[in-house]
């Protein structure tokens, strides 16, 4: 990069430009946007267009996760990686088709609110605001975390002042302007995100294989001439390694399933997505957002295994039995973080970049792939600062959407619903915002002090929603005569088996166990495909043993199946 | 009692739309991509073998056509019914 910017003013500045532009754009959209109503608060008055909140559902979706970590993950994974491909996209069909049109005729604020009215039930109610809490809670924690290092990464700050600024921002905006702030200014982070993302993308695809379309790129023949395939090249470069061939991955079949599985209905199941959809005018918005959310985030997603890719044959090529003495400067600056560490094992001063954990000397982390993709690219300083903008677009509006999701369940759900149903429009309003300060504060908190089960609650997060949400909400509309009895009894067993799944073996409880104790080869990952159909199995045999829920729920269960007259949200 | 005739019906074609598609949805992800992965791997498409491509690729593009499929057969049949309103 020194000799395409010789004089430039460098990454550091170049960063510091960047964020500070997107971030007073995110402010000002907060000022002109503020909310004025609990409508407002929660669902942004309820009339945002399709395109709109296609833009918003997408940023909201994307998370610093999708941003920074996938390609790498996938980078190192090969084939495997499509778990997350088509796992974190299937879902949106799942929305679409089956979710997001009858829960926008029903017409609420939020998910706990649909389940304690469908169900009739306070406890349904209550049972919905405990799983969106741990849901949303531990990936908010994972965003400021997410935040803290981008900060600290590029612009050289402590993680914990990254942070900081972090909650401050979304303090900000999420605070005043609720949904209705969080739409636009997520409507905005989509852009910056996308862009920043894209770019490098470009470069790169354009520099190995001499196409601009990194999707068709990743599929051609190399730049240099040779007319070998790079997917070959890769392939061949993995074995000679003692690795799987990239594009055959190593996870039993099984297991590719049950995670596939377990990430699309958690999807179809998060509370800060499916809230999305209640902020159309009309049932058809709510279907043709879904539409132009999913393309929008497909963008980034049909990208995003070109660019793992691209930085692992580059990252093969650049590094493998090179002198250390010799590595690129980038090598040197991310060794500092500690993201990758070189261990001369037999003494020779080559890198050894090898299968066998025995003879390998290189720890490369995941997130380096996007991260440092640029400097290994050689690109120029502006592009690299773009991706620590992006970055930071990405981790905020998943944050902002997060703490939304956790405020309207303390105010509407517990406040409202539960404790003290004659609060004034107004008190609500100010629980809202004084619970989304304390979800903020709570959420840094973690940021600062990550437990160190954050990585492996992500993956809860999703195996939660799946066991939790989904059968529950599906059999709501598709099935007349599910009962409390049935949804409450399926929702406690497939959280409870869920739970007691993921700690068994990423934590050792119950006894712990091994890869080979796994029940039927499945991981913890997928195991969220198993508690969702014991879900589904509990709540039809209780129901078939209790009570025909009241006709009046019955008929309501009839309307929300017809999309004419979609009222506006109510209480 | 004609109204709920009616309803019946358009639940009935909406539920045949949805099960049409929710089949292509598992074939091009959960088939093509994961079960008979390794069946398309022996055929290539330029550099991809064509399991693995439909599995990091074709698979999304085939989610996002499913949508808009629903959405303008929704959109038809909401008007065939009068629920367009």
């Amino acid at each position: 990069m020194h000799s395409l910017v010789v004089e430039g003013i460098g990454v550091q500045n170049w960063t510091y430009i960047l964020v500070g532009i997107t971030f007073t754009i995110y402010i000002g959209i907060a000022i002109w946007s503020r909310a004025g109503s609990t409508k407002e608060f929660y669902v942004a008055g309820g009339g945002v267009s399709p395109l709109a909140n296609g833009m918003a559902t997408a940023a909201d979706w994307m998370s610093a996760a999708s941003f920074i970590s996938m390609a790498g993950i996938i980078s190192f994974k090969g084939y495997d990686g499509a778990v997350y491909l088509m796992g974190w996209t299937g879902g949106y069909v799942l929305l679409a088709l089956l979710l997001a049109p009858y829960l926008r005729k029903f017409g609420k604020f939020t998910v706990p609110d649909f389940i304690g009215d469908r169900y009739y039930s306070n406890t349904a109610r209550l049972v919905g605001v405990i799983c969106a809490l741990i849901v949303s809670f531990t990936y908010v924690a994972g965003q400021m975390r997410g935040v803290g290092l981008v900060f600290s990464r590029f612009l050289e700050v402590d993680i914990n002042t990254g942070v900081i600024i972090g909650m401050i921002i979304v303090l900000f905006y999420a605070v005043l302007g609720g949904m209705k702030g969080i739409t636009y200014t997520q409507v905005a982070q989509y852009c910056v995100l996308i862009f920043a993302f894209m770019v490098p993308a470009i470069f790169i695809s354009i520099q190995m294989t001499g196409n601009p379309i990194p999707q068709l790129g990743f599929g051609g023949q190399l730049a240099d001439g040779s007319g070998t395939y790079l997917l070959d090249k890769l392939d061949g470069l993995s074995t000679d390694l003692g690795f799987a061939e990239y594009t055959e991955g190593s996870k039993s079949m099984i297991d590719v399933f049950a995670i596939t599985l377990a990430l699309m209905v958690g999807t179809a199941g998060l509370p800060h997505v499916i809230v999305r959809f209640f902020t159309v005018k009309r049932v058809k918005d709510a279907r043709k957002s879904a539409g132009i959310a999913l393309l929008l985030i497909v963008i980034l997603y049909t990208t995003a295994p070109a660019v793992a890719v691209f930085a692992r044959t580059n990252m093969i090529e650049t590094v493998s039995n090179q002198p250390y003495a010799n590595v690129p400067e980038w090598f040197k600056k991310w060794e500092t973080t500690g993201l990758i560490t070189f261990t001369d094992k037999n003494g020779d001063g080559l890198i050894q970049y090898v299968a066998d954990t025995n003879k390998n000397e290189l720890v490369v982390d995941n997130d380096i792939m996007v991260l440092a993709n640029p400097e290994i690219a050689q690109l120029p300083d502006w592009v690299i600062a773009l991706v620590a903008a992006g970055a930071l677009a990405a981790a905020l509006s998943t944050a902002a959407g997060l703490l939304l999701v956790i405020s309207a369940s303390v105010s509407h759900d517990l406040i409202k619903k539960m404790i003290n149903p004659k609060i004034s429009e107004k008190g609500e309003l100010i629980a809202a915002r004084l619970s989304a300060v304390v979800a903020v504060c709570v959420a840094g908190y973690f940021g600062i002090n990550p437990p160190g089960f954050v990585a492996a609650t992500v993956a809860l997060a999703f195996g939660l929603a799946a066991a939790s949400f989904f059968p529950a909400i599906i059999l709501g509309i598709f099935y007349k005569k599910m009962n409390k009895e049935g949804a409450i009894a399926g929702m406690v067993i497939g959280i409870l088996s869920m739970l007691f799944y993921m700690t068994k073996f990423k934590f050792g409880w119950f006894g712990g166990g091994t890869e080979a104790d796994w029940w039927f080869g499945i991981s913890p990952e997928g195991f969220g495909t198993i508690a969702m159909l014991l879900n589904f199995i509990v709540s039809i045999v209780i129901m078939k043993f209790t009570p025909d829920p009241p006709m009046e729920v019955q008929e309501i269960v009839e309307n929300i199946r017809i999309p004419s007259g979609a009222g506006e949200a109510t209480h | 009692m004609a109204n709920k005739e009616k309803a019946k019906a358009y639940w009935k074609e909406n539920i045949r739309y949805v099960l049409i598609l929710m089949f292509i949805w598992f074939i091009v992800s959960f088939g093509a991509g994961i079960l008979f992965k390794d069946a398309l791997n022996a055929f290539k498409m330029g550099g991809f073998k064509v399991g693995f491509w439909f599995a990091q690729q074709g698979s999304m593009y085939v989610f996002v056509i499913l949508i808009f499929v629903y959405v303008r057969l929704m959109n038809k049949l909401d008007k065939k019914y009068g629920y367009d309103a």
